[in-house]
């Protein structure tokens, strides 16, 4: 595949902590980490996948102004982002490993419409859906 | 804490991200177990706040106290169950946390506009096809929007009673 989306990001509140759940918790790597002077863009990868990028942003200057930045990270810790959506092959085993390694779940795995779903948070708020992908 | 001072400026006040992360968690506990007693005291502690400064804080946030919040959750889970299962009504609304019948019936018409028997009814009669949408959005997507309190909703619904239509027709 050669077109598409290739970079879709969340705000989160601090990239250091994010990185570290997203790679060490969730088993994503990094795909881009480069800074310039405050900006720092940074970019995580599920290793399946490797045609889209998870950008983790923090929201702040040089891009935005201290005002908007402080709603930005408000939004994010009341969980009003949009939802995210995490496909697994084995929800409660993914759920097991997760769980040991230390993330937040919200949800347990339940078993509905044909599938198994759980949920769960980053650190700063962005709320996932983790769904068992259908054997077809 | 930044506070706009203009008496007439409806801007909230900014709440500290870390303190809004952890009444997330308040709120996340009640999503999933709405059925379940939930006083202040016992939210406060997921949010590690005095019972106090937990009430105020989570209305600043999340727009309702958090008692109004629980019972819109619960009135949703009864929606979704009075649509998708043939419980019995009585069954709905103990498994959502009910402790009577009688409340149960009377915040739903309260928040719905229905009785839990006309809701069921008119479900059964339209037909849906929701089969492709996630059920948690889908439960999301149909959340009772809960911002004028119940009593005032009655209020409002006896002065519109009282007073005849005062709309001209063209």
């Amino acid at each position: 595949m050669t077109q598409g989306v290739g970079v879709m990001g969340v705000y989160v509140r601090d990239q250091d902590e994010a990185l570290k759940f997203y790679v060490e918790k969730l088993g994503f790597r990094v795909h881009t980490d480069s800074k310039n002077g405050d900006y720092r863009w940074l970019t995580v990868q599920h290793p399946d996948q490797p045609s889209f990028q998870l950008g983790l942003y923090k929201p702040g200057p040089p891009v935005l102004d201290a005002r908007t930045a402080q709603t930005l990270g408000e939004i994010v810790a009341k969980g009003a982002m949009p939802p995210l959506v995490l496909v697994v092959d084995d929800c409660r085993v993914a759920f097991d490993r997760m769980r040991k390694a230390g993330v937040e779940f919200t949800q347990e795995p339940v078993t509905r419409y044909g599938s198994t779903d759980a949920s769960f948070r980053d650190p700063s708020g962005n709320g996932w859906k983790m769904i068992e992908a259908r054997k077809s | 804490m930044p506070v706009c001072w203009h008496k007439m400026c409806a801007m909230q006040p900014s709440l500290d991200p870390n303190l809004l992360r952890r009444l997330l968690r308040a709120k996340d506990r009640m999503d999933v177990a709405s059925h379940e007693e939930w006083p202040v005291e016992r939210l406060a502690r997921v949010s590690r706040v005095s019972p106090a400064h937990f009430a105020r804080s989570f209305k600043d946030a999340f727009g309702v106290p958090p008692h109004r919040y629980l019972l819109t959750r619960r009135i949703e889970r009864a929606k979704a169950l009075l649509r998708d299962t043939d419980q019995p009504i009585t069954d709905i609304a103990f498994q959502t946390g009910w402790k009577s019948l009688g409340t149960f019936g009377r915040i739903f018409r309260d928040i719905t506009g229905e009785s839990p028997g006309e809701l069921r009814l008119r479900e059964k009669v339209a037909p849906h096809d929701f089969d492709r949408v996630p059920a948690c959005f889908l439960i999301a997507a149909h959340r009772p929007d809960l911002k004028t309190a119940v009593l005032e909703k009655r209020r409002r619904e006896a002065r519109a009673e009282n007073e005849p239509n005062k709309k001209e027709v063209p």
